[in-house]
């Protein structure tokens, strides 16, 4: 298969929209998330989303192949929350292997399935590195500043686990997306240079921060440029934002990292904000507009959906793209 | 190599982008527990807030980015660092400048960056432990992406010229970018800024060295940035603020003007360039680019008038206001002696016996000194200049005590000390007796060359509660296990204590523990031996102790025999047919311009003083750090400059009053090797006679393919070569004088001076050395007329030939000495004499033979087996046991 570097010099590539609201869809009770593997787990699983690649393979198959369908070059597996970390709440840690082996397996199998079809148009895996649910330079104690409920070397651990795993299930790249603590990327991002270290490869690396709010800063306090150069020491394929916002709100943001790196730019959006019952109504029409302007500005070289993203949105954004050349870079 | 400009960019909340268009940018230095007492005072009481009402404070004043130092001795350092840097991080404010992650330990530099989320930078790294530990640093630090101060150190010291700076940060650069792959941009050198006008010549270019320097790093280093802490530069001010002020801009306004563009300013602490009066802005400037040869003369009678017209400088006497007992603390704490007998004689008068104020006012200062020294807070010299007071107060109140006959003082124990026979050292020994005497022991010092009948009778005439035994040559250890014995022999129960630089634990552990049933300690400096002593006269718990050191040794000794067994020998044959090949045809042979005998009878002493090396002057005192950077050592720094005043004026008395002679005798002569291993020196040119026969050593350690097995016979030409070959011989002393000085101070209740003098004649006579070998090569000898090297090449031995002593690693044989008095008729001559252990007398002397050839260079001879003792034994005409006691620490197990 074509090297991705080679096909981001002169096309942009667009990566797939949101999992977990296409699994919404599927309404999967308690016995669904359990399958047959887990029918007898001590906990409530309802909502582990990531554990349907075990028990539920083919709807998550299916999801893939709808976002290729839709143009997607690049989809992301369903591992989001795989650290031992954010399974504590599940208290699945002992099964982090197998949920992100498998999840890797099963997306490669789709994506080779729909470049076979049209090997023209080569179809790449990311494993998907969420940021967990805890952060290492905040204190979840407002009483005691000093507190952490987590440390580099506890993330460091947990994200290589996570990542040799989605690497051994055959992934072509990784993605550490939803950043919204600085300090953790840096200990998921140590931790693969651990990896491509221990095993001489050169796995490319995206990363996507979370721009929070409009103060502009990540939720660990740090601007787009400050986050940029705290993650600078690392070759990274791409560096952009994705999530918490809708892509008008993420504008400016893209703006500062297309002025101030070297770097490709990256950015999957949320399909607007949130209304007041927690869901996303911007349409694939509205959103493909807003992001019209990216293309215009030659801010981006991939483009894809957070929250709120379907099959459609996708598809509007990966024929709105088309037309566009990639921002360039050295 | 990559031209396009790159510019170090850094991060807290906020970026930090440094380009040439920035000002300089001032580093934060205020939450260092180093440099500031009140920040160490707040981390140690978990003052959190007021630590970081610090921090903000420095943002707030301008600090572009703080550093933070945790390493001292009472704190955790590395949980200081976490707690302080989380801390931090929930203060945006702080937060959202960089950080510089300050230690010399690196757990607490990876600690640091562990809980950091911008990009630091780390303070420091450097090839001091060479460049396998540079390299795994640097990895390091580039993958948690910070950007990284690599000192001006390597392995062979800091960089004090031009040309070391240059040459250390081209090397570490080269490393960084071509083998770790570390972005250029992210390199700051800190090149090491030294005070000028310390009234050393070799000081005099420090300022100028570090500025031309940075222009050549900023010149030839693409990327790469400078900083330095400015403060140091004008160290010799301490105390004219005026003076230091004026020295901090313009140093800086050089130093940014060739590329300084990062560094540590104390924003107080510097004037305006232009505010600066023109008189005092000449002289200072006169100093920091070294523009005068008397620079330093001409702005310390400047200085003295900026310091009348600012502020009015005097001794500040507040203390002499407060209460007895803290007037007495303080003297001797301070070690100042110009009150003590007032305030004791005032103590006298308040006690019902005099013995009390011994009891109770001294031991109470004394516990302070005491408890300040265990925790690091002073330094030994200060120690023994407060004992030197505590004698003087004795010496008053002994009179008063005997008339009064009320009661003896109860002391903690009594300590006989000695250095065993045939050894003169004393130093490291006096020292012990000195720290022990401050902490109440009564010291029996039988002096040196004790033989070991007198110490086992004084032992058991005194009643004594622990013997400790020092040696500084090799011979003195058998000394030391013959005694281990005796005391064995004749039911001794008292502890023994061994120290000095020759004996190690593993020796102690493997040859004196065995002998003796008793406790067996080996002291590693003297600062230890005031625990070790508590512990063995702790009458409650002393049991365990010394069954936890017998256990100790039990294990050395069984960790020793394995590894010796796993050492491996080659025959004599074999070492010697792989001996150090030089290629006699090809090789350099001058004829020396003199050949012969020469002796200097009283050499002038002031020749010798810029050939001193200090460096181990500290180390005697055991102050660790290398001169001349210890003067400005953050942790001993003061205490090293307090002690390096008191020895200059030590030395200007020596100089000035001719208390000390400098004797030399010398030889060059036609010599040739023979039979691989021997050297014989010829009585005529014609060589047909013998004269001395030198017996030289062969490594026999198994060596890697292609590494050969050396003796110092290998350097000179064989005699089947047919090449006429030469060799020398030396002595040196610049001991004559110093016993009588010595106990002279001693008599004065001065132990301070009196181990102080002894230092500076050691100091001397390897100056001595150092000068007379040069002298041979550029001139006796001449074969390296052309040589200019500095007193720092000097010591770092960077010249062609050398000049072995007998008895250190290259010829451990301290019996050849015998042919080198005999060749040069040293006793006759000189008046040096050699002592039963072959130790010289004085004591400050050094002997020694010449090699002048290119290859000829310094190395180890190792372990020998029994095959080369028989041979040494019959090479030498010398019965084969009696080889066997001198060589008995060279030999293999």
């Amino acid at each position: 298969m074509e090297d991705i570097r080679n096909i981001l010099k002169d096309k942009i590539l667009v990566l797939d929209g949101a999992m977990g609201t296409m699994i919404q869809q599927y309404k999967f009770t308690e016995e669904d998330y359990r399958g047959e593997k887990f029918k007898d787990f001590h906990v409530s699983v309802k909502g582990n989303n990531d554990m349907l690649s075990i028990t539920q393979p083919e709807a998550i198959k299916s999801i893939h192949g709808k976002y290729l369908e839709a143009g997607a070059d690049i989809i992301e597996t369903n591992t989001f929350s795989s650290t031992t970390i954010a399974m504590a709440d599940y208290e699945m840690e002992e099964f982090v292997y197998e949920l992100n082996f498998e999840s890797a397996k099963i997306a490669k199998e789709v994506a080779q399935e729909y470049t076979a079809k049209n090997p023209d148009k080569p179809r790449f895996v990311a494993g998907s590195i969420g940021p967990t649910n805890r952060t290492a330079s905040m204190s979840p104690d407002v009483n005691d500043p000093g507190f952490r409920a987590v440390t580099f070397e506890d993330l460091r651990i947990a994200y290589k686990q996570q990542a040799e795993a989605l690497i051994d299930g055959g992934v072509d790249l990784l993605l550490v997306e939803t950043v919204f603590d600085t300090l953790n990327a840096k200990a998921a991002l140590f931790a693969i240079e651990e990896i491509k270290d221990e095993r001489d490869i050169d796995i490319p690396i995206m990363l996507s921060g979370t721009i929070t709010d409009a103060s502009g800063r990540t939720l660990s306090g740090q601007t787009a440029e400050a986050f940029l150069i705290s993650v600078s020491h690392i070759p990274l394929l791409t560096v952009g934002f994705n999530c918490a916002l809708g892509a008008n709100q993420l504008t400016p943001h893209l703006e500062v990292l297309a002025q101030k790196s070297d770097l490709r730019i990256s950015a999957h959006p949320n399909a607007g904000l949130p209304n007041a019952f927690g869901e996303y109504d911007e349409t694939p029409e509205m959103m493909a507009g807003q992001i019209k302007e990216y293309l215009e500005k030659s801010l981006i070289n991939i483009i894809g959906g957070c929250c709120g993203t379907t099959p459609d949105h996708i598809k509007a954004i990966a024929e709105l793209a088309e037309g566009y050349q990639p921002r360039l870079v050295k | 190599m990559n031209t396009e400009k790159k510019y170090l960019k850094l991060s807290g909340l906020e970026p930090l982008i440094i380009t040439p268009e920035s000002n300089f940018i001032n580093v934060g230095e205020r939450t260092n527990v180093a440099g500031s007492r009140k920040f160490l005072r707040l981390i140690k009481e978990e003052k959190f807030d007021e630590a970081l009402a610090i921090a903000r404070h420095q943002v707030e004043g301008g600090a572009q980015i703080i550093d933070i130092n945790m390493d001292d001795g009472l704190l955790e350092g590395k949980e200081a660092m976490v707690r302080f840097m989380n801390l931090i991080a929930a203060e945006p404010d702080i937060a959202r400048v960089p950080i510089m992650i300050d230690s010399s330990k690196w757990e607490i530099i990876e600690a640091g960056l562990q809980v950091a989320q911008g990009k630091c930078v780390v303070n420091s790294i450097s090839l001091k432990e060479g460049e396998m530990q540079f390299i795994e640093q640097a990895r390091k630090i580039k993958m948690y992406g910070a950007a990284v101060i690599v000192m001006a150190f390597d392995e062979f010291g800091q960089a004090d010229t031009y040309e070391r700076r240059i040459e250390i940060a081209k090397r570490s650069y080269d490393v960084l970018v071509n083998k770790v792959g570390f972005p250029s941009e992210d390199i700051i050198f800190d090149l090491n800024i030294f005070p000028v006008a310390t009234g050393m010549d070799e000081h005099k270019r420090n300022a100028i060295d570090f500025i031309e320097a940075t222009r050549w790093v900023r010149e030839n280093l693409p990327n790469a940035s400078v900083s330095g802490g400015v403060s140091n530069v004008s160290f010799s001010f301490r105390g004219n603020n005026a003076v230091r002020e004026a020295m901090h801009s313009v140093f800086l306004y050089y130093a940014i003007k060739a590329g300084m563009n990062i560094g540590i300013v104390n924003p107080a602490m510097l004037e305006v360039y232009d505010d600066i009066p023109k008189d005092l802005l000449e002289h200072v400037e006169d100093v920091i680019l070294d523009r005068r040869e008397d620079a330093t003369e001409r702005l310390l009678d400047f200085a003295e008038s900026v310091v009348s017209t600012s502020k009015e400088r005097k001794v500040d006497l507040s203390w002499r206001e407060k209460p007895l007992q803290e007037r007495i603390t303080h003297s001797l704490v301070k070690g100042l002696d110009e009150f003590i007998v007032e305030d004791v004689e005032a103590a006298r008068l308040e006690a019902v016996k005099p013995i009390e104020v011994i009891e109770g006012n001294l031991m109470i200062g004394m516990n302070v000194v005491g408890d300040l020294f265990g925790s690091g807070k002073m330094f030994l010299p200060q120690v023994v200049k407060s004992a030197r007071v505590m004698k003087k107060a004795v010496a008053y109140l002994l009179p008063f005590i005997e008339l009064d006959k009320g009661g003896a003082s109860q002391s903690n124990g009594k300590i006989l000390l000695a250095t065993v026979k045939g050894d003169v050292h004393d130093i490291g020994k006096n020292i012990v007796g000195v720290v022990l005497g401050c902490n109440n022991y009564d010291i029996v010092d039988l002096g040196v060359m004790v033989a070991p009948e007198k110490i086992i009778q004084a032992a058991k005439d005194k009643n004594v509660d622990a013997i400790g035994l020092s040696g500084l040559i090799t011979p003195s250890l058998d000394e030391m296990v013959y005694l281990a014995k005796e005391m064995e022999r004749q039911n001794f129960e008292v502890p023994l204590l061994i120290g000095g630089a020759t004996t190690s634990k593993a020796h102690t552990a493997v040859k004196i523990d065995p002998q003796y049933k008793n406790a067996v300690v080996h002291v590693h400096d003297a600062s230890r031996a005031v625990t070790v002593v508590g512990d063995l006269l702790n009458k409650r718990t002393n049991q365990k102790y010394v069954g936890d050191i017998k256990a100790d040794y039990v294990k050395v000794r069984e960790g020793f025999a394995n590894r010796s067994s796993k050492k491996e020998y080659v025959s004599l044959v074999n070492a010697r047919k792989n001996k150090f090949n030089i290629d006699w045809n090809t090789t350099t042979i001058k004829k020396p311009n003199f050949e012969g005998i020469q002796v200097f009878e009283d050499f002038d002493l002031t020749k010798l003083v810029d050939y001193i090396d200090w460096t181990p002057f500290f180390r005697t005192w055991e102050l660790a750090g290398k001169y001349p950077a210890i003067l400005s050592d953050e942790v001993v720094g003061e205490s090293a400059t307090n002690l390096f005043n008191d020895a200059k004026l030590m030395l200007a008395k020596v100089l000035n009053e001719n208390l000390l002679t400098a004797k030399a005798v010398f030889g060059i002569f036609p010599a040739n090797s023979v039979n691989d291993d021997d050297v014989e020196i010829y009585a005529h040119t014609d060589r047909t006679k013998v004269n001395v026969q030198f017996v030289t050593l062969r490594q026999q350690l198994k060596k890697k393919a292609g590494i050969p097995n050396i003796a110092l016979a290998d350097f000179v030409a064989p005699k089947e070569t047919g090449i006429e070959d030469y060799m020398g011989a030396f002595c040196v002393s610049t001991g004559f004088g110093t016993a009588e000085l010595a106990a002279e101070f001693e008599r004065d209740h001065d132990d301070y001076n009196s181990i102080m003098i002894k230092a500076i004649a050691d100091r001397l006579a390897e100056a001595f050395a150092e000068y007379l070998h040069e002298k041979v090569r550029k001139e006796y000898w001449g074969y390296a007329t052309d040589e200019g090297l500095s007193n720092e090449e000097l010591i770092k031995e960077n010249y062609k030939g050398i000049r072995p002593a007998p008895g250190y690693p290259a010829c451990p044989d301290h019996t050849e000495k015998w042919t080198i008095w005999d060749l040069l008729s040293v006793k006759e001559t000189i008046g040096v004499e050699l002592t039963d252990s072959l130790a010289m007398w004085p004591a400050a002397s050094v002997s020694g033979y010449y090699f002048g050839n290119e290859k000829a260079k310094y190395f180890g001879v190792g372990k020998i087996t029994e095959e080369q003792l028989k041979s040494v034994a019959d090479r030498k005409n010398i019965d084969l046991e009696v080889m066997r006691k001198w060589l008995n620490p060279n030999l293999a197990e």
